[in-house]
């Protein structure tokens, strides 16, 4: 009933093809992000920040980066982890080498680099293919944590190889450092995702977006049609990197503040980003972000119930918690294959035609 | 405040919002899942049974009984952090969280929160002077001192000329495995020793390279920074190239029964750092058995182990912080702050650890505001595969404190100056 289309009339093209062509969408929407902005901020504590909020808006930039590459463009990347270990370095070192420099700019000079190293990794992509181009992105994940272990230089000659980043503000606010508050590392977080997500959105329906979906599609049949493989894959990894490194570079700098680059940045990064983006949906921006929030909340939910609710040992409830998100995992891979986003799709398609489906 | 409450009950069923009573909470971070359990578990069952038994024998500490809140952290950071952020607001008293790299997290949080954190013999060693780390307490040892303490070892057992000779260093490559570098570097510079570094990555079950280049070398003596499976195996491996096991000396986590046992008689001789004694032989094992054990309030089942001592041990550490703060206080329910101002002027001795019942456990010592490092002296444990016990066969020896503390002033300046922090206790 309230997912009508009746009456929502598109006299232009331009509003036929917009993000939200539903008008509760769009209203929700709209709700959704100004609560976000306005109401959020006001009742955030500590716990809500670091262990659920942060987490999601962060993970959800490097899922939208991942999906790019892979559920956009087809390229399978098992080396994201090492991608946001990058990002995170480089921003570590310019926090270190400039300490005026604002936060923001350290981030995104993180992602610009990583957007450089992803190319270069992602350059082998033109020969080779599905698994095998997985095992070189597996490469380059053990290559960049190895690296940051063994040179100095990059943990700038720390005794225990692990960075810490110091004191940085953004209009008189912490946003790094014990200090931070909240609200203020939570906004920080937020308006990178919002801007990211905007743009990935963007960038995946106009043209560019059109070639990786053409080259995921069929490759040599893309080809055909006048799409450059070099420029098409080149470009989704360089995007896609940008994502993974600035997530990485928040990871560290907002959400951490300590970070270790064989615990922090392992395989096991690579693998959740992965899960988070087929559980999302692959080819999807709200796909990336369900995957997100699925992914990191579902743990912390799943732990205060078990423990604070139901009361039980933390062992058991940590056994638990693997079973039933595993559970949970192949559940709805076999209901929906292509994610959460598509169970989405389908559910709003029912909504609309409800309550005379025929 | 209320709609916070409600938000929080609401959207994740998030109970932590329990007020606390008139009590003592004290979170324990602990891991019992993951590759690090085996060794977690018995710290976490020594440090929960030290405090279920103040509660059942003396009703708590104080006349304030005690309320552990556990918190699984699988040694992983993040999961550390949500831990500290759940249980922050909870009255927290003291964090131990054993792991170096989640008390390199909770450094500036717990500072920031007015918490301490008693990372006793691990976390960061330059967190020793008190004058930077206000918070941070890593009595009665350290790494540093740890390093020292192997070297020394092996002085002795070369009659103090290890001139030329090799010395290989086996570690977690991880914040926690590489803490010694530092120190046996400018050990090797002073005794002109060669040292070798053979990083282990996470989770350390994959050893082979790092066993072939031992064999290659042929190191007189080996050193091992090791947590979890990674003791295991390396034990394993050095038994399986026939290494002499007087001649591999383990840091004090590289060193309990769960390490040493898989190897079976292989690992006799086998010798690690000890920052305080082990065994069933102390008075406190009557009452925890009256009282825990028969009860079946706890298990028991690692009762007399080095990690069941170890976390025993840091319960009866931060009781007696908490007895000196009400002390000070003069009142029971004392807050973090309080406690930490205890752990500052705390005073262990022997007296004090024979009438608790564990008479020459540890050394003892007396906590100070510019040193929170403690009496940094270390024992030699060596392992008997026949009887499996660990026993002492040096007294608690001080290390080489020159090169210690000025490594220590060092780092924690380079810290103080990393942060603006000025330096305290006048």
């Amino acid at each position: 009933m309230l997912y009508r289309e009746a009456g929502d009339f598109k006299v232009s093209y331009q509003a036929d093809q917009q993000t939200f062509p539903i008008r509760f969408d769009r209203l929700f929407f709209w709700a959704l992000l100004a609560s976000a902005y306005f109401v959020v901020p006001f009742f955030i504590n500590d716990y809500w920040a670091n262990a659920v909020l942060l987490p999601f808006l962060i993970y959800g930039v490097a899922s939208i980066g991942l999906n790019i590459l892979t559920g956009y463009c087809g390229q399978v990347s098992l080396g994201s982890g090492g991608f946001m270990a990058v990002g995170a370095y480089t921003c570590y070192k310019m926090m270190t080498a400039f300490p005026d420099l604002n936060l923001a700019f350290c981030i995104l000079a993180g992602g610009v680099t990583t957007a450089i190293v992803g190319i270069m990794f992602g350059l082998p992509s033109l020969r080779i293919k599905g698994f095998y181009l997985a095992v070189v992105t597996l490469a380059a994940q053990f290559f960049l944590v190895w690296m940051f272990n063994k040179v100095p230089w990059f943990y700038n000659y720390s005794a225990t190889g692990m960075i810490s980043s110091p004191e940085r503000t953004m209009f008189g606010y912490a946003i790094t450092g014990p200090n931070a508050t909240p609200a203020a590392t939570y906004l920080f977080c937020l308006t990178f995702l919002v801007v990211l997500a905007f743009l990935g959105r963007n960038l995946t329906r106009g043209s560019v977006g059109r070639k990786w979906m053409a080259i995921r599609d069929m490759d040599i049949a893309a080809e055909i049609i006048g799409v450059n493989p070099l420029m098409a894959k080149i470009t989704a990894f360089g995007v896609s990197s940008f994502y993974v490194g600035v997530a990485g570079a928040m990871i560290f700098s907002v959400y951490l503040g300590a970070v270790e680059v064989t615990e922090a940045f392992g395989i096991q990064k690579s693998f959740l980003l992965l899960f988070m983006i087929i559980i999302g949906g692959l080819g999807s921006i709200l796909g990336s972000l369900v995957g997100a929030a699925f992914m990191v909340l579902m743990p912390v939910l799943l732990k205060n119930i078990m423990v604070n609710s139901f009361g039980w040992a933390i062992d058991i409830a940590a056994h638990f918690e693997f079973i039933i998100i595993g559970g949970l995992i192949v559940f709805f891979l076999i209901v929906e294959p292509h994610g959460l986003a598509q169970l989405w799709r389908i559910i709003k398609e029912k909504m609309r035609l409800w309550p005379f489906p025929h | 405040m209320n709609i916070k409450r409600m938000m929080m009950a609401t959207a994740v069923a998030v109970s932590v919002a329990t007020p606390a009573l008139a009590e003592l909470v004290i979170p324990s971070l602990v891991y019992r899942t993951g590759a690090y359990g085996p060794n977690g578990i018995p710290y976490a069952d020594g440090y929960a049974d030290y405090f279920a038994l103040l509660n059942e024998r003396d009703g708590g500490i104080g006349g304030e009984m005690v309320n552990l809140i556990e918190c699984e952290t699988a040694y992983n950071t993040e999961k550390g952090v949500e831990c500290f952020e759940a249980t922050k607001d909870l009255g927290s008293l003291v964090y131990q969280p054993l792991s170096t790299g989640i008390t390199y997290q909770l450094i500036p949080k717990a500072t920031a929160a007015d918490i301490p954190i008693l990372s006793m013999g691990y976390g960061r060693t330059s967190a020793a002077n008190g004058k930077v780390f206000s918070h941070i307490f890593n009595f009665p040892g350290n790494y540093w001192s740890a390093a020292s303490a192997v070297i020394n070892h092996i002085l002795d057992q070369e009659n103090g000329d290890i001139k030329g000779k090799k010395i290989a260093l086996v570690y977690h490559n991880s914040a926690y495995g590489r803490e010694p570098i530092r120190t046996l570097e400018e050990l090797a510079k002073k005794h002109e020793f060669e040292l070798s570094l053979l990083p282990v990555d996470h989770p350390g079950q994959e050893q082979k390279s790092q066993w072939l280049q031992i064999r290659r070398e042929k190191p007189d003596y080996i050193t091992m920074w090791g947590w979890g499976v990674m003791n295991q195996v390396a034990i394993q491996e050095a038994a399986n190239i026939r290494y002499p096991m007087e001649k591999f000396i383990g840091v004090w986590w590289s060193g309990s029964e769960n390490d040493v046992i898989p190897a079976g008689m292989k690992a006799d001789g086998y010798k690690a750092l000890a920052m305080h004694n082990t065994g069933m032989d102390y008075p406190l094992y009557d009452d925890l058995k009256t009282y825990l054990y028969d009860t079946g309030k706890a298990s028991g089942e690692h009762a007399g182990t080095v990690l069941y001592s170890r976390g025993m041990y840091a319960g009866m550490l931060a009781a007696e912080g908490i007895k000196t703060a009400q002390k000070m206080t003069g009142k029971s329910n004392i807050t973090a702050g309080d406690l930490r101002d205890g752990f500052e002027v705390l005073e262990i001795t022997e007296e004090k650890m024979a009438a608790i019942g564990m008479p020459n456990f540890g050394p003892s010592f007396k906590v100070s505001c510019e040193s929170h490092g403690g009496p940094m002296v270390t024992a030699i444990q060596q392992w008997d595969a026949k009887n499996k016990t660990w026993s002492l066969i040096t007294p608690f020896n001080p290390g080489d404190m020159d090169v210690i503390n000025r490594l220590i002033a060092e780092d924690s300046a380079a810290y103080a100056a990393e942060n603006n922090l000025s330096e305290r206790c006048g």
